[in-house]
């Protein structure tokens, strides 16, 4: 029998429809200003979907934490779920999140539905890293992680196909946050909290054109290679985050820091995990390059989970001297919208705006408008 | 007796045939065979000897081939049963397959490339054998130069993608003859432009570099004079590109091209909206292709023989593959060979001179229509596209991104970006759900850059009533998502098959493209 965790943040999504960017820490708030919570539905949306497995509503335990975070909906969409063993606190938070995650991985779970927003996302990031493959279904106000999947239905479809087996491939996708503090003021920041390992909806497309479109990993370590190639002796290159950066790293089997900036030079690496200061002194009086690429589904090429990368260095650099990669995949999903760069100098900015070439493949750019 | 009601325009009765038909090699049972022709008699025999021993003793097999043992009928069945397990362009209202495009291609021009006179060629006879297809290979050129302005054709690859290499291998020798090769070593494409435009100049070696669309849906000019400069070896691209959208500043760029030195290539795959409008030269292509299948109704061949025909400027013919088909001074017809000794021709990209029965089809189209009759092919082709274009932007779950309210030439890229998120069915699920209703809905939507693509590409073939009958069976499958998702989900339910799992076409080692490679992997089992 498989086994599915099914988590529903309760409170997620409370913030959005009275404008409050978000619900972290805001529950009571939004629920004041008449906010009302519309996970649980979208979670039983996802159960609909996922009803119609090959396996039966007898061939999937669906393990859940008790009450409004999931058991409540689980036993009307018709399930008997295996309920855990938690005691939650009467107002949910992030803590009963990251528990009740952490309960339903030892419980044996071969794959986690979590509904919520971002803020869910790096709770259940926080508490299973990259040791249980999972699928969020979107309910929170902010939804900028593609670990989402685009409806609920979508998530419950997805799920189906890989407990049946049907879609075995799983993907390292970004989870991000943006400081919904900052975001209330009218900034925005965003962060890149880690990765969760998401089921590959591509693996379940059917009925391609002609042969097999090459995966997103695949064209990722054709950036890599091509990037390599491109390599002069004595430059240093500094290598921002990413999974679309780490083929360069793995390819000159080299080791990479999950969310810092790696130096290399002569294929060796210099320096794991460079901050900013450390960064300014390697690279006084040589020349150097920055390879970045930007964060999914945002195009932010600085300014988003790559801070190393001060306005100091990037003027430094120059422009030209800045090696972008990202797959065609990947702009597609900027859906025509620009690169964004926000290094928190305007000057810098308007160095940055213009266009910019952007390795897409193994001798294949793109010319891309950044702002 | 009663009528029987046939006012319905979507097929809700349709089913199509399923015959769970085994592979050929499992119907093979060892001795059994097809209709046994009687031995010639002794005397004949002697008299013309046995047929075998005329052919060299290197080409003649030494063991028979491995072929399955099956009698007459049950070949015939077989074959037959297969024909009926598909959806093609004589079963259903072909318009589903945008960027394809196929348009129904009069049966008449299949009679004449059929008989004996065309089948029985043989393209090593000799040239005073064969002057009859060699004139209509040479008249074919002559209309190919006034539809395009452009001044040589070779009709030698054998289709759009070789057609591309042909003209990304010229630019090659073009830049060679100037000792400007290793410079010049990008091309230069668009997003929408058809992907064959990137990946035959990369198999020939170029670096790629795409232009993506700006807000209009145009390639973005300041990003594209961007990427112009001294390492460009050439521009090619589609216009109208994938979206329909016809970038009517081309002459903009082409003349970028030429200031810094570039070639410029014309995809003109299809040129259905263009016929008698608008030309290459005119347009300031150096070069281009036709699709003889996808514009001269050739018609597709299933990855079968086609014609990638290819034209360029009297500059550029020394660089054309050969051999090239010549008029000679005597007004006969032969080859022109200066390719095996000329450095400056890209020498051949394909046997021979270029598929016979698809060009005659193709000369026998043009004659069927005229000058005046290719020009409102393309009218056709451009009030069929709006028409759909129209009729489904009435559809509260259909846009169309880029220049809104304005005329498409002959296809549109879709988006049902609402249906999904507001229902959670897509493109991928509407696909299966209309071969319920037997139609055809593909999804060609490379690059896959606009959200829930559908591409709808009428050609100038279909009646109103198809497109009627089209329309209504899209939006019956849309009310559907929103009351019975679920029935689209599982789709297709009256199909051949059910939904098949897709996921081992990214697993090579599950691929079996032949019967000994299906049974050498299959063997543990």
């Amino acid at each position: 029998m498989k086994r599915l965790g099914f988590i529903i943040n309760p409170i997620a999504g409370l913030g959005g429809r009275v404008g409050l960017k978000g619900t972290d820490g805001m529950a009571e708030a939004a629920m004041a200003l008449g906010g009302l919570p519309s996970a649980p539905q979208k979670g039983a949306r996802a159960l609909t979907g996922l009803a119609e497995n090959r396996l039966g509503k007898e061939g999937v335990l669906l393990l859940t934490p008790p009450g409004v975070m999931g058991e409540t909906m689980a036993r009307a969409a018709g399930f008997s779920p295996c309920v855990a063993d938690l005691d939650l606190a009467e107002k949910t938070s992030g803590a009963d999140t990251i528990a009740a995650a952490r309960k339903i991985k030892a419980l044996g779970a071969d794959l986690l539905l979590f509904a919520g927003g971002d803020g869910t996302a790096r709770d259940i990031c926080a508490a299973l890293g990259e040791s249980l493959p999972c699928i969020g279904i979107p309910a929170g106000v902010k939804i900028h992680s593609p670990v989402f999947a685009r409806t609920p239905e979508a998530a419950g479809q997805l799920a189906r196909l890989f407990l049946e087996g049907k879609s075995s491939r799983v993907c390292e996708q970004e989870v991000l946050d943006i400081d919904e503090q900052a975001y209330r003021t009218g900034r925005v920041s965003t962060k890149l909290f880690g990765y969760l390992k998401v089921p590959d909806e591509r693996g379940c497309m059917q009925n391609r054109k002609a042969g097999t479109p090459i995966s997103q990993k695949a064209s990722q370590n054709l950036i890599g290679l091509a990037m390599i190639d491109a390599m002069e002796p004595d430059v240093f290159y500094l290598v921002g985050p990413g999974t679309t950066t780490r083929p360069i790293l793995s390819n000159l089997n080299l080791g990479h820091t999950l969310l810092g900036v790696d130096v290399v030079q002569n294929r060796q690496m210099v320096k794991m995990d460079a901050a900013e200061k450390l960064i300014l002194e390697i690279i006084k009086g040589h020349p150097f390059k920055i390879i970045v690429t930007p964060i999914g589904g945002q195009g932010y090429l600085f300014g988003r989970g790559n801070h190393q990368f001060s306005p100091e260095i990037i003027r430094q650099a120059g422009k030209q001297n800045i090696w972008v990669g990202a797959t065609l995949e990947k702009i597609g999903s900027l859906k025509g919208e620009p690169f964004l760069v926000d290094t928190g100098d305007p000057d810098t900015d308007r160095m940055l705006a213009g266009y910019i070439r952007v390795v897409t493949g193994y001798r294949q750019e793109m010319i891309y408008p950044v702002v | 007796m009663e009528r029987i009601d046939r006012s319905a325009r979507v097929r809700e009765n349709f089913h199509q045939a399923k015959w769970d038909e085994p592979i050929i090699f499992e119907l093979s049972t060892k001795g059994e065979r097809g209709i046994q022709v009687p031995r010639a008699e002794a005397h004949i025999r002697d008299s013309v000897g046995d047929g075998i021993s005329l052919l060299p003793s290197h080409m003649r097999r030494a063991v028979p081939p491995a072929l399955p043992e099956i009698s007459q009928p049950r070949v015939l069945r077989h074959y037959m049963r297969l024909s009926q397990e598909t959806l093609g362009a004589d079963v259903n209202i072909e318009i589903g397959q945008g960027t394809c495009t196929v348009k129904y291609s009069p049966k008449i021009n299949e009679v004449l490339a059929r008989l004996p006179q065309i089948t029985e060629l043989h393209p090593l006879q000799d040239p005073q054998t064969v002057q009859g297809i060699l004139e209509i290979f040479h008249r074919t050129e002559g209309m190919l130069k006034e539809i395009s302005g452009l001044e040589r054709f070779t009709f030698q690859p054998g289709g759009g993608s070789q057609g591309i290499f042909a003209m990304a291998s010229m630019a090659y020798k073009y830049f060679e003859d100037k000792g400007e090769e290793k410079v010049r070593d990008e091309i230069i494409t668009t997003l929408y432009s058809h992907p064959s435009d990137a990946a035959a100049p990369s198999v020939k070696g170029y670096k790629i570099i795409h232009i993506p669309p700006d807000k209009d849906g145009y390639p973005d000019f300041e990003a594209f004079k961007m990427a112009v400069g001294e390492r460009t070896a050439g521009f090619f691209v589609a216009n109208p590109e994938d979206t329909g959208v016809y970038n009517s500043r081309i002459l903009e760029f082409t003349t970028l091209i030429h200031e810094n030195g570039g070639l410029c290539g014309y995809d003109q795959a299809n040129a259905n909206g263009l016929l008698g409008v608008t030309r290459a030269r005119e347009a300031g292509f150096d070069m281009c292709f036709f699709n003889l299948h996808k514009t001269f109704s050739t018609p597709h061949g299933c990855g079968g023989p086609a014609c990638g025909v290819t034209g360029v400027t009297k500059a550029l013919e020394p660089h054309l593959p050969g051999p090239l088909i010549i008029k000679k001074e005597d007004n006969s017809f032969g080859f022109d060979t200066s390719f095996l000794t000329d450095p400056r021709s890209v020498g051949k990209v394909r046997s021979f001179y270029g598929v016979a029965p698809v060009v005659l089809k193709a000369y026998s189209w043009i004659m069927s229509l005229g000058a005046e009759g290719l020009y409102e092919v393309a009218k056709v082709a451009v009030l069929n596209n709006n028409y759909l274009y129209k009729k489904l932007m009435e559809i509260p779950c259909v846009d169309a991104p880029y220049i809104r309210g304005r005329q498409r030439i002959e296809q549109v890229r879709y988006t049902i970006e609402r249906l999904t998120r507001e229902t959670g069915i897509t493109s991928g699920d509407i696909q299966r759900r209309m071969m319920d209703f037997g139609m055809h809905y593909w999804t060609s939507h490379h690059p896959y850059h606009i959200p829930e693509p559908i591409t709808l590409e009428p050609t100038e073939t279909p009646s109103r009533d198809d497109l009627d009958e089209y329309i209504a069976t899209l939006k019956h499958v849309f009310q559907e998502a929103y009351d019975t998702p679920e029935i689209i989900r599982t789709a297709p339910h009256r199909s051949v098959c059910h939904q098949v799992d897709g996921s081992p076409s990214d697993d090579p080692d599950q691929w079996a493209i032949t019967w000994r490679s299906y049974l050498r992997k299959t063997a543990a089992n």
